[in-house]
């Protein structure tokens, strides 16, 4: 599998490190109610099909990006820099 | 139909013509007490000890496919209760002693074989760690041994002692533990529930689950509708979609591991080895081939496939932990979708929905639960009350932060147990 960044290009996949789902992102207020953060860490959409992740280029640029992808099919549709996805 | 050696005989001399199917067919009833949802070899297991524990044989299991064709039927099938923290300890004790009257209590043949697991460590560090789970395992009264790295290689010639940077400081030692058949396991638990009356129904695929008021109705399925008093989610790497047809969201992400299997070869290894430096655990099987496999592809996935970069990368380990393997050609690999929970251990639990009843996450750990995870995940639905050595995967343990059982020390980060 290879992975688009927005900075490097196509490269492979061991070059990035997974992180989870872009969920990842929404991060709670500080004061947030304990149950957004038992959401936040614990519980997770897990699509079959399209979802969005979260990887670090880190054998590259060393950018976070979000990865637009299917797990079901492992095609890849897309990536945008993280800080600009939200 | 029992079976014996004496059939076994018999059968040969009149031509095999005697045999019948293990299981009926049947189509599903309007209603049932207890609906599970997937035949797997823990919705096998659980629609077993319903009718053998509890009297409960108006029971249906339903499955999308066939009968064991998921995680049960592709596996490394190795069995063992080598755990360190209280809650997955008892659990597993208790379920190592199922493994080992199983054969018995289903009158079927399901190859349990307790060659021994033995997990080698590199490091002083390691070998302590070894030691303080040697102590919660006789603790809990099972069997562990600190082995020296001379009495590793008294059991494990062939690896490689002369490695300078991952050397052998020794190995523990679980002699009760070692592998069983895993397809017979799940048949054997299809065969013990169907002659006592449960509905084993293939190719049904449940597309919705009815909730009233809070209470579960019944599901609706590829088949119709049927209607239960209770329904039992056992689905694996699918819990997400099953659970998100009662209104829920769980702690759970899909993801995918590989497993390989080796060319037949002359037996060579003593029973089931694990690398203590890299994922890597390697047994052989009755036929010859070595069973063998590593860690998750790391992204989530639901493809049933795995990548190149995981097959090299357990490729490496077992050419450094036994470099003679490098001749042996790899027959095949596969990938399994795992329900990876955020502190790696299981939820065996009631939901907020009367009725309804959750079995999930057990990473890539199932296998050997199989037998334990039916027996307890039976007791709560039957009698509503946490079987004593399950009672500590409960689905709020997250919300709570008391009684995780993170045994790797990872953190909530589902991949990375």
């Amino acid at each position: 599998m290879r992975l688009p960044c927005p900075i490097c290009g196509d490269r492979d996949r061991r070059e990035f490190y997974y992180q989870g789902h872009a969920g990842m992102l929404d991060r709670p207020a500080r004061d947030a109610d304990p149950q957004a953060w038992n959401n936040y860490l614990h519980f997770r959409e897990n699509p079959a099909g399209e979802t969005r992740d979260l990887w670090h280029h880190e054998a590259g640029c060393g950018a976070w990006i979000v990865v637009t992808r299917n797990t079901v099919t492992h095609e890849v549709s897309g990536s945008v820099l993280a800080e600009k996805s939200t | 139909m029992g079976y014996s050696g004496f059939k076994v005989i018999k059968e040969g001399l009149f031509g095999q013509k005697g045999w019948k199917p293990v299981w009926r067919n049947p189509d599903p009833k309007p209603e049932y007490d207890v609906i599970i949802i997937g035949g797997g070899g823990h919705g096998l297991s659980t629609a077993y000890y319903l009718a053998k524990e509890h009297g409960i044989t108006n029971v249906a299991v339903l499955e999308k496919g066939y009968l064991g064709g998921g995680n049960v039927g592709r596996n490394t099938t190795i069995v063992r209760a080598n755990y360190l923290l209280p809650g997955n300890s008892e659990f597993y004790s208790h379920s190592l002693k199922l493994w080992e009257g199983m054969e018995q209590d289903l009158n079927y043949n399901t190859m349990m074989s307790q060659r021994g697991v033995m997990n080698l460590c590199h490091s002083d560090g390691q070998r302590d760690m070894f030691a303080r789970r040697a102590n919660a395992m006789v603790n809990q009264g099972d069997d562990a041994e600190l082995l020296t790295p001379e009495q590793v290689r008294a059991e494990a010639p062939m690896i490689d002692f002369d490695n300078v940077r991952f050397p052998i400081y020794g190995g523990l030692m679980h002699r009760r533990g070692g592998t069983a058949r895993h397809d017979a396991v799940a048949w054997g638990y299809a065969r013990g529930a169907d002659q006592r009356g449960v509905d084993l129904i293939q190719n049904c695929e449940v597309t919705g689950i009815d909730v009233e008021g809070g209470v579960v109705r019944g599901v609706q399925t590829s088949r119709g509708a049927i209607r239960a008093k209770k329904v039992a989610i056992v689905v694996a790497g699918r819990s997400s979609q099953v659970a998100q047809m009662a209104g829920m969201r769980l702690p759970i992400e899909s993801h995918v591991l590989q497993a390989f299997v080796s060319e037949g070869l002359k037996p060579i290894m003593p029973g089931v080895i694990s690398f203590g430096m890299g994922h890597f655990y390697i047994s052989q099987s009755d036929k010859g081939g070595l069973v063998f496999g590593g860690d998750l592809d790391f992204y989530a996935s639901y493809a049933a496939r795995g990548n190149l970069p995981m097959k090299e990368h357990v490729m490496d380990a077992a050419m450094t932990l036994m470099p003679s393997i490098g001749k042996a050609r790899v027959l095949r690999s596969w990938g399994g979708i795992m329900d990876m929970s955020p502190d790696g251990s299981p939820i065996i639990d009631r939901t907020q929905t009367e009725g309804l009843f959750l079995n999930c996450g057990w990473c890539y750990g199932g296998f050997k639960a199989v037998p334990g995870s039916g027996f307890s995940y039976a007791h709560l639905i039957a009698k509503g009350e946490h079987h004593a050595p399950a009672a500590r995967y409960r689905l709020d343990r997250f919300r709570t932060g008391a009684g995780l059982m993170d045994e790797e020390g990872t953190g909530s980060q589902h991949n990375l147990h």
